[in-house]
């Protein structure tokens, strides 16, 4: 994904001299496509986050369109006051791009995991929050997100994620996209988890079990219109992110809510406490319950049972089917 | 002109305390110590349009001790940005003046009111105006010096405690920052202490000197060499002026005293600071 942004932030760049892009002193051997293109134009702030987007808000405010760059919880959490005050109050052009989010620095211990960084950034007002699902849809979001005015934050993965799409989606900022058809359980996923929630649709799909697969790129704007209409259409919602509580299951599950649907509703998602122990990216999954093969459960069980009698097993008061005259309470 | 920026440094004093006695807001000790800094700044040196807040070519004034907004708006309200008498509306319910700096006051860059974020948006905006389009150093004449725009930020001399603010010190000294000037309003007194006390500055033109600054300590009530440190020439370096002040400068029962950084002043203290301001009531 890392690679799809520079080489796409580069071909931005080379149309639109507003582009600028600010390092916090990482990037090696990925950010040198652009540095060495454009050297007015790039700058390492050096190991001071606050600061690196404080100069982001100065240089945009001359009319700059300002791209920070840096891993994980560094451009999200280490300056978020920046952001927020500096950034998105005055609505500036600012775009925050995090790599290897969720648990894809492992190994690197509990510091280096962006695992809280949707829900932090989703707060802030004016800001538009994208977590594409692969190169193709890594590629749509840097576009946009240059021609769009405004704060922004990107959340991407590392490097060597698979290409998904096949062929060139068209994807519209704010909106779902569908990447696989199915009518039992619609399976909403956010970021790179993508192509896992294929795998999943694939791996059932053999089994007769029927699962339509969303990718949510954008976070804010949130398509509530669709989860809503996913919701009546095939009754159950799963949502699958590398991340804790806070980002898209929260979402959908407050869509839901407010929408006054009481389908079935699985968030699949990261446990909130710290990950203790060094691992790979899917060894550290597994231990938050988000193994392959317990995602296939989960999401076969959720397809292949009436949502009802599901309700019924934890005691929850059944929902009536929308605009069935449900009686009033006086 | 010295003339001309004491007669606003004392008009907007008096602004100041008849808005914050009004509202029985804080931070009149705060408004009070940078008086003459932004009356020399707004009455002298700013190249700005009040008729086009927005023009590109302005010279931008950050205050980043947002809490200094009172005295802020009067400035910019006797300098044409809007009308004086919206002032009285400081702090009251629906106006955009509120108790911290606001951008959405005309005249204002930057909302601050959390301490250490005015100097790195600073560096963003000299940054900004030196490169690419700005002439580099080696191909600047005086004559195309003008045409760039300064960035001045005010500071308190208790934010210097964040963090935030020494990584922009560091920044700009290594960039060569020198469309930027950061002003120090260094009264002494800091929240909940003296500054001595609580986290000591000094030898504070020292630290400022070896991150690669120019460095001019002055009598920050003093138009004359407030006036002269902002002409000081700095090619090839950001400037600071460390300017000694004194928290509630101008009312003698207020200077110096811990106290006026939260109170506000009753109608007879009120009265008794007009008076002795010499602008009446």
């Amino acid at each position: 994904m890392r690679t799809s942004f520079i080489e796409t932030l580069v071909q931005v760049a080379e149309r639109d001299s507003r582009v600028w892009l600010l390092t916090g002193d990482l990037g090696y051997s990925v950010l040198e496509k652009f540095s060495t293109k454009f050297p007015d134009r790039y700058l390492n702030a050096g190991v001071a986050e606050q600061n690196m987007v404080g100069v982001a808000a100065g240089l945009a405010m001359t009319g700059k369109v300002v791209f920070v760059y840096s891993i994980a919880n560094f451009p999200t959490l280490r300056c978020l006051e920046q952001f927020r005050n500096d950034v998105c109050y005055h609505n500036l052009s600012v775009k925050i791009v995090a790599v290897g989010c969720g648990l894809a620095y492992g190994g690197h211990g509990y510091t280096h995991h962006g695992v809280e960084d949707i829900g932090v950034m989703s707060l802030l007002p004016h800001v538009t929050v994208m977590a594409p699902g692969d190169p193709v849809e890594t590629r749509w979001a840097t576009r946009t997100l240059a021609e769009h005015a405004g704060p922004a934050y990107l959340r991407l993965g590392k490097a060597g994620e698979p290409v998904v799409h096949q062929s060139e989606p068209r994807i519209e900022l704010g909106k779902a996209v569908q990447v696989i058809d199915g009518t039992q359980a619609t399976l909403i996923s956010t970021g790179g988890m993508l192509e896992t929630a294929v795998r999943i649709a694939t791996i059932l799909a053999a089994r007769r079990v029927s699962v339509r697969v969303l990718s949510m790129p954008t976070l804010r704007p949130f398509d509530a219109d669709r989860v809503i209409a996913e919701a009546k259409r095939t009754g159950r919602i799963i949502t699958l992110e590398e991340h804790g509580p806070g980002g898209l299951g929260t979402m959908v599950g407050e869509c839901l809510a407010q929408a006054g649907l009481g389908v079935r509703f699985v968030p699949m998602r990261l446990q909130p406490e710290p990950t203790l122990c060094a691992g790979s990216q899917a060894y550290l999954c597994g231990r938050h319950g988000l193994s392959l093969e317990r995602m296939v459960e989960v999401t076969e069980e959720v397809a292949g049972t009436p949502a009802a009698d599901r309700l019924r097993d934890y005691g929850v008061p059944i929902p009536q089917p929308v605009g069935s005259g449900r009686e009033r309470v006086s | 002109m010295t003339t001309d920026t004491q007669k606003l440094a004392t008009t907007i004093r008096g602004h100041a305390l008849r808005m914050i006695a009004k509202a029985k807001a804080s931070h009149v000790g705060s408004c009070l110590s940078m008086a003459d800094l932004l009356a020399v700044l707004y009455g002298s040196v700013l190249r700005v349009d009040p008729a086009n807040p927005q023009w590109p070519m302005r010279d931008r004034l950050v205050v980043s001790k947002g809490h200094g907004a009172a005295i802020l708006y009067a400035v910019l309200a006797e300098r044409g940005f809007f009308p004086v008498a919206d002032l009285m509306t400081y702090s009251q319910d629906g106006s955009p003046l509120t108790g911290h700096v606001s951008h959405h006051v005309p005249g204002v860059e930057l909302s601050t009111g959390s301490l250490g974020h005015g100097l790195p948006v600073g560096c963003g905006l000299a940054l900004a105006h030196r490169r690419p389009h700005a002439p580099r150093e080696d191909t600047i004449t005086r004559s195309e010096t003008p045409t760039v725009p300064h960035t001045y930020v005010i500071l308190s001399d208790g934010e210097l405690d964040e963090g935030s603010n020494w990584e922009a010190i560091l920044f700009a000294g290594h960039h060569k920052l020198d469309s930027l000037t950061a002003i120090v309003d260094y009264n002494k007194v800091q929240s909940f202490g003296s500054v001595k006390d609580v986290l000591d500055l000094e030898p504070l033109g020292d630290k400022w000197r070896s991150f690669g600054w120019q460095v001019h300590q002055i009598d920050g009530h003093d138009h004359d060499a407030i006036q002269s440190a902002l002409a000081a020439d700095h090619t090839g370096k950001p400037k600071v002026i460390i300017a000694h002040t004194i928290k509630g400068k101008g009312v003698a029962y207020m200077e110096g005293q811990l106290a006026w950084h939260y109170k506000s002043p009753d109608a007879k203290q009120l009265a008794d600071a007009l008076l002795g301001l010499e602008c009446g009531q």
